[in-house]
């Protein structure tokens, strides 16, 4: 499973849990993410954030 | 809108130029910064050593790509030195430039506290990546550290230099980390936790003297103990850069004074970030700045657009004992009540009519963060 992580603040979005507090089901691809979507903890948009293979 | 000059290429100045070139890729930008202009994420410094980067591998873009990517003009390693509002010129150590628009975002700067000896001016503070270069530069493996200040960044570093170090000395007034930013079980379980990384406390304490020695730094403290240390770190806080506000007469407080349009009391003239207080808030945190580049970006491209500010919690970056604080934005009477429980520390600020206005959350409890947040009050509406 892919993770993403927030370059600015390091904030992971792991796929296999999701973010359900924020109704982002688990299993959700990053790609289905709704593209205003915003890091959770600091607030930068979706660009900043990078894929980690784990 | 002409054209729009920015001043300083910190997270807030570079944002906001994001955001404004999504709405406006017309108007001329300027960005005028001090140092070299790199694009790189200012909290990453106080987590580094444990993600394997250094001061070279956090720069996610140099300036010469940022103006590429931006479409501006960069002037790096560039002091301004006068700002003639009437005429609306920004003069440099270097050159001048008209503006339409003009937009503070030059930061703040590290407090240091009043201490004497003849090697006070080798005690180190980290708040840009220039800073963090020379901390770096001293830093070995096994290094003895001194860290002036138990609080957020404080306590980060600690965490962070244990990876390497096992000799690492906290000294600060207050009698637990973080401050009132923690109810006491969460303070002393992370005292507990950093103290099994090899940290040592010093706490109702503080640094009163600092003196080259045979063998490193020799570090005394106010109740007579001494220390010695191959790096002392200052981390006593952040104070905004109001410099060039007063030279322009706007209003400032522990920020400049800015209206929720980020607009000071000069019409021509914003201010977001470090440097800037909105309203009665000056935050020096990502995500408030994030809602203010975002709001003013529309402003700057024609939509006015007040800032609003929802809760916003700081994750604490000590993965030795997760933690989010999110204090009461202003002094306001009420109480803290600390429930302890198997994963962690969940503690409620309530106001004296029982509405909940902050929180603390440790351990596995952290993942409650967002659901927290939804109980408490917006900071502006």
């Amino acid at each position: 499973m892919k993770k993403w992580v927030c370059i600015v603040c390091g904030f992971v979005y792991d796929q296999a849990q999701g973010l359900p507090e924020e109704g982002i089901a688990p299993g959700t691809s990053w790609d289905d993410i709704s593209d205003d979507w915003l890091c959770p903890d600091c607030g930068v948009g979706k660009s900043d954030f990078e894929m980690e293979e784990i | 809108m002409g054209k729009l000059v920015i001043i300083g290429s910190g997270q807030a100045g570079y944002t906001l130029a994001r955001e404004f070139r999504k709405r406006d890729t017309e108007s001329r930008l300027l960005i005028i910064t001090q140092d070299d202009g790199s694009s790189y994420s200012k909290p990453m410094l106080s987590n580094a050593l444990s993600k394997d980067k250094t001061p070279e591998t956090l720069i996610m873009a140099s300036a010469e790509k940022m103006a590429t990517d931006l479409d501006a003009e960069i002037w790096t390693n560039t002091l301004v030195t006068d700002i003639d509002s009437t005429e609306k010129i920004v003069t440099t150590d270097q050159q001048s430039s008209h503006y339409d628009q003009l937009v503070l975002a030059n930061g703040a700067y590290s407090i240091r506290a009043p201490i004497k000896g003849n090697a006070s001016d080798d005690i180190l503070t980290v708040n840009n990546l220039a800073d963090y270069r020379a901390f770096r530069s001293h830093l070995e493996k096994g290094k003895r550290v001194v860290i002036i200040g138990a609080g957020l960044i404080g306590c980060e570093f600690a965490n962070d230099l244990s990876t390497i170090s096992s000799d690492i000395s906290i000294i600060d007034l207050a009698s637990q980390p973080l401050g009132r930013l923690l109810t006491p079980h969460a303070a002393e379980t992370l005292k507990q936790k950093l103290s099994d990384l090899g940290a040592s406390w010093y706490l109702d304490n503080a640094v009163s003297e600092v003196n080259k020695g045979g063998n490193g730094l020799a570090v005394t403290l106010k109740d007579g103990t001494n220390l010695q240390a191959d790096i002392v770190l200052s981390a006593i806080g952040l104070r905004a850069d109001l410099q060039l506000a007063e030279k322009l007469k706007l209003e400032t407080d522990r920020g400049i004074k800015v209206d929720r349009f980020l607009r000071s009391n000069n019409e021509h003239i914003y201010a977001l970030g470090d440097c800037a207080q909105v309203e009665d808030l000056n935050l020096p945190f990502v995500m408030p700045l994030m809602n203010c580049a975002r709001a003013l970006a529309a402003t700057l491209a024609g939509e006015e657009t007040a800032v609003s500010y929802p809760a916003m919690p700081v994750v604490v970056k000590t993965p030795c004992y997760p933690i989010v604080v999110c204090p009461p934005p202003r002094p306001v009477e009420g109480n803290w009540e600390e429930e302890v429980t198997d994963s962690g520390v969940r503690s409620m600020f309530k106001d004296a009519s029982g509405q909940p206005i902050g929180f603390v959350l440790t351990g596995d409890l952290t993942k409650e963060r967002l659901a927290m947040s939804k109980l408490i009050p917006d900071w502006l509406e």
